[in-house]
Parts: structure tokens; sequence; C-alpha cells
């Protein structure tokens, strides 16, 4: 017997679930901005969807209706990677110590 | 590219997912967590780009379209103050939503691309999952807009409420299911289109109920709907490192839900359902009484600051509405010049997003060892000399803990009223969000400062 490929996904997924759970319970409270706007950003993982949506298939009518909404995709969630990773960075970049100075 | 190598990198870039939240346990390690997120994301595009290995006039495409959007993310990123971070994460959440949808009816156009079938005959599983993911990515989308344009000001942040308003959400919600079963049967293009736009409207309806202050309830739901969209694609397109993420950011948006209801101590289904505060101002009216309270100037402040030998800061959402953060870091500085410590008291829901207080702080350089949460800081009040209350309200009224009939009872409060002398900078008495009055105002060590917080704490500046 054969065990389908869902499975192994459905393992990754439920699994991750715990990982999140995990790793966000760890997540100091003054940094749950950043960590949304980031979550933000890798959600936009979704790009590669998007990309192949738009690319893949026949190369010689880009702009058929399933490869403009691959494109559309693929600026929307090209807005949310930068602007995400580049916003939160500039966050993380104010979080400063107390200079020593006892 | 064989498959095997490429679901291997998709691995590789999922597992820098899981450490670029990782890193946010610490400031010190969360630059770096961040770096890995961009490395996973670079990752993750390079190969699925390499993968499809068609370098003609389509990848040109590819390389504008990033550019265009790119350079809009970053000059967003660049251009935004950081009081708006609460809309701005709204409006990334909506576009998140948006490419999920996107993509589910390019799948849904062309499977045969995706592997999932061909058009008519698309495999039941992939049906469903790509269903799932194009409805909540569509609640995701419009949901946002709306939290959007209420964080924004252009919709009014009060309740919408009308009757029968959550029947018709669940009918709303069940015909979905409904729609997609049927979808599986018959494999109409029609059904697929209407479960995205009964999706859109669901979204809608959703979040208009909900008050402007249980925001940051809505925005890290919001958060979580985005993660499961995304996982949603993630199965439909077979991709680990979408499944990963997907359910990375859908567990880390319900555990900030969760976090934010117990700062409220709302049950999440209270929150949902929505039309907090519309009963309860009624009554408020009628209780209300003329009650002597006692009202200072900037000068009366600064002498009570400055003979003090400590003093806690307690910053609300007034402080972001008044873009008070800068003025108050100057006033912190030249107190402690006067020997006085300083230190920052933060309720979990201050603001209008989680940890939107910790953010403005920052920008002001204020150093994050001198922030504190609640369960941090709640035993200093006692031997406190003086706090400093501004733009929070509700958050401090000790109403919670002693009066059952009281909307907000059971919520945790920062116990303001241990300390020697409380001052409240307020615009005027009026009740906060929770539509209830505050006993603070009326206590003889609580003297009230009515005036603009930014205003106030820069003439305080003037009389230190």
């Amino acid at each position: 017997m054969e065990i389908d490929p869902f499975i192994f996904r459905l393992s990754i997924f439920i699994l991750s679930i715990f990982i999140g759970y995990y790793v966000v319970w760890s997540v100091t409270p003054s940094l749950h901005t950043p960590l949304m706007s980031v979550t933000n950003a890798i959600s936009s993982v979704i790009i590669v969807g998007a990309i192949i949506a738009a690319l893949a298939g026949d190369s010689s009518n880009i702009f058929d209706t399933a490869n403009a909404f691959g494109f559309l995709a693929i600026i929307l969630a090209a807005i949310n990677i930068f602007g995400g990773f580049l916003v939160t960075q500039r966050m993380l970049a104010m979080y400063k110590k107390k200079k020593k100075d006892k | 590219m064989s498959a095997n190598l490429l679901a291997v990198f998709y691995l590789i870039s999922g597992v820098l997912f899981i450490l670029a939240l990782r890193g946010l346990s610490s400031p010190e390690t969360s630059r770096q967590g961040n770096l890995f997120g961009i490395i996973g994301m670079v990752i993750a595009i390079g190969v699925t780009i390499l993968s499809i290995g068609n370098f003609s006039t389509g990848f040109l495409y590819l390389l504008v379209f990033l550019l265009i959007g790119g350079s809009i993310g970053a000059f967003i990123a660049y251009k935004i103050p950081m009081t708006a971070m609460p809309e701005l994460v709204a409006g990334f959440h909506s576009l998140v939503g948006l490419a999920a949808v996107f993509v589910a009816i390019s799948a849904f156009l062309s499977p045969e691309v995706f592997n999932l079938g061909v058009v008519g005959n698309i495999k039941i599983a992939s049906l469903i999952e790509m269903s799932l993911g194009a409805s909540i990515g569509a609640i995701t989308f419009t949901g946002s807009i709306i939290a959007f344009l209420k964080l924004r000001g252009i919709m009014s942040g009060n309740p919408i409420t009308f009757f029968g308003q959550h029947y018709i959400n669940l009918i709303l919600g069940l015909s979905v299911i409904v729609i997609i079963f049927y979808l599986c049967k018959t494999q109409s293009n029609s059904l697929f289109w209407l479960i995205i736009i009964i999706s859109f409207l669901l979204g809608i309806l959703l979040i208009i109920p909900i008050g402007g202050a249980d925001m940051p309830v809505v925005i890290s739901m919001l958060n979580s709907y985005s993660g499961w969209a995304a996982a949603g694609i993630g199965f439909t397109l077979e991709n680990t490192a979408l499944i990963i993420t997907g359910a990375l950011v859908g567990s880390s948006g319900a555990i900030l839900s969760y976090i934010m209801c117990k700062g409220m101590n709302r049950s999440f289904f209270n929150v949902i359902l929505g039309g907090f505060g519309v009963t309860d101002q009624s009554s408020s009216i009628k209780t209300k009484e003329q009650r002597p309270v006692k009202s200072g100037n900037a000068d009366d402040a600064a002498f009570l600051m400055k003979n003090a030998s400590s003093v806690i800061i307690v910053p609300g959402y007034g402080m972001a509405v008044a873009q008070a953060q800068h003025a108050l870091r100057e006033m912190v500085d030249s107190l402690k010049k006067n020997g006085v410590k300083v230190t920052y008291a933060i309720h979990p829901v201050a603001g209008r997003m989680p940890g939107h207080m910790n953010v403005l702080l920052a920008e002001a350089n204020v150093p994050y060892d001198e922030v504190f949460e609640l369960e941090e800081i709640n035993n200093d009040f006692a031997n406190c000399d003086v706090v400093y209350v501004i733009g929070a309200n509700d958050v401090t009224n000790p109403v919670a803990k002693t009066d059952p009939q009281s909307p907000i009872y059971g919520m945790p409060i920062l116990d303001v009223e241990k300390s020697k002398s409380v001052l409240f900078v307020k615009r005027s008495l009026s009740p906060g969000y929770a539509g209830i009055d505050n006993d603070l105002f009326y206590r003889d060590n609580t003297l009230m400062l009515f005036a603009d917080a930014k205003k106030m704490t820069e003439e305080i500046i003037k009389n230190l």
C-alpha cells in the first residue's frame, strides 16, 4: 500500500503549526509589531505560485487570463515582500539597549 | 532542476522562515532573524524561476512586475510613519489575501500548469484546497480593507450592527461550504466565482461590527487568516515552503489574537460578534454625575515629577494619536537629569495593534530595557511616587477589579491607583472606549491635566 503524498504534506502542515505555536510564544511582547510585519512578508512566499502561474504554460500568449492573474499576484506579493521585510528592518533598527552608564 | 531538489530548496526556505520568527525572541537576535527571512525568500523565488527555466519575454515581464511591486513596497516601507503601523499591516494583509485569490483563480483557469488535471476535470482534492485558499484569501482581503479604513479614520470606528447580522454571516459561511461541495461535482466556473464573491462579502460583514479599540484582535485575526489562505494555496501547489509558512503565520496570528483577548478579559467570540460599547454608553450617561476633580497645569505636574524619586509612564493610544512619543522621551531625559528613576509600563492592549506602544517608544529612542510589560511592572506601582498616564484610560480603571457589573470587569489593569500620585493627561473627562467612567479621575491623589498629550508634555519640559 502506498501513502498518498497529501498525507506527507498534511504532516508537514500539522507539525509546522506546532513549531509556530512554540516559536511565537517565545517572541517577546515588545516585538509583536515586527512579528506581524515579518509574518506578512514571509506569507508572501505565495509569490512562487504567482510566478508559476504567470510564466509556466504556453509562453506564446503571455497575457491570457490565467497568466494575467499570475502577474497581478506577482505585483501584490512583491509589494508585500519588499515592504514587509524593509519596514521590519526599519523597526528593528530602532530597538536599542540602554547605554551602560551606571 | 529535478522536482526533488526543488522540494529540498523549498524546505530550506521554510526552515529559514522559522528561524526568522525565532529571532524575534529578543531584540538582539531579531535583526539576524529578519536577514534569515530575506534569504529564505530569495531562495524560494530564485529556485522557482530556475525550475521554470523559461528566460524568454515572460521572464522580462516577471522582472518588470517584481520591480514595480518592489519599489512600491520599498517606498511605503521608508515613508510610513511609525504611528501608522496598524493600518500599514492591515493593508499588507489585504494584499496577501488578494494575491492568494489571484493564484487560486489562475490555478483554476489553467490547472495543467500546476499538474492539477485539466479544465473541467480538476482533481477533487486540489479543487477543495484552492477553493478554501481562495475563500479565506477573499475574506482576508475585504476584511483587511475594512480594518484599514477604520484604522485610517476614513470609516468610523463605531461598530456597525444590524438585526440578524450573525445569522447572515453564518448562512454565508455555510453556503460557501455547500458551493464547494457542488463545485467538486460539477467543476462549474460560475460556482468558483460565486465562492469568491460570497467570501468578499463575508469579509466585509465580519469586520464591520467590530469597534475601533478591538482592532488589535482584528489585525491579529486577519494575520492568522492570511496564513491559512497561504497554506491552502500551498496544498494546491504542493509547495512545502508555502505550507510551512502558512502554518507558521496562521498560528502566529491566532496566538496574538488570544493574547489580545486575554488582555481585555474577553472571549474571542465576544470580540468577533462585536458591538462592544454600544449598549454600555446609555447606562453610563444615566449614572453620570458631577463629581469634583482636581485639575492642574504643566507647572504642577513638573513640580510633582521633579521631586519624585520614581516615575512610571503609562502610554496609550492617545499618545500615538498626538504623536507625543518624542516629546515624552525629552521629558523623561530631563527628569533623569534631575535624578528621577523613570520606567514605562505597557498594557497588552495599549494602542491599535500588538506591540504598537513599544515600537513608538523605540522610535523615540527609548531603550527597550526601560519598557516593561504588565506582569513585570505591576508590583512597582505601590512604591512609585508619580504615574504619568498619557493617552491611556480603560487599562488603568480600578473598576475592572471592584465592580462585577462593569463591562471591563476582570480585565487585567495596570495598578496605577496604588502609586502616591497620578497625573492624567487627557483632553476631557469623557469616558474611554468601554464607555465607562474612570474612578481614578476623582481620587484625591489624581491630578488631571486637560490638554493635548503632546502640548502638555512639551509644556512640562519647559517647566522642568
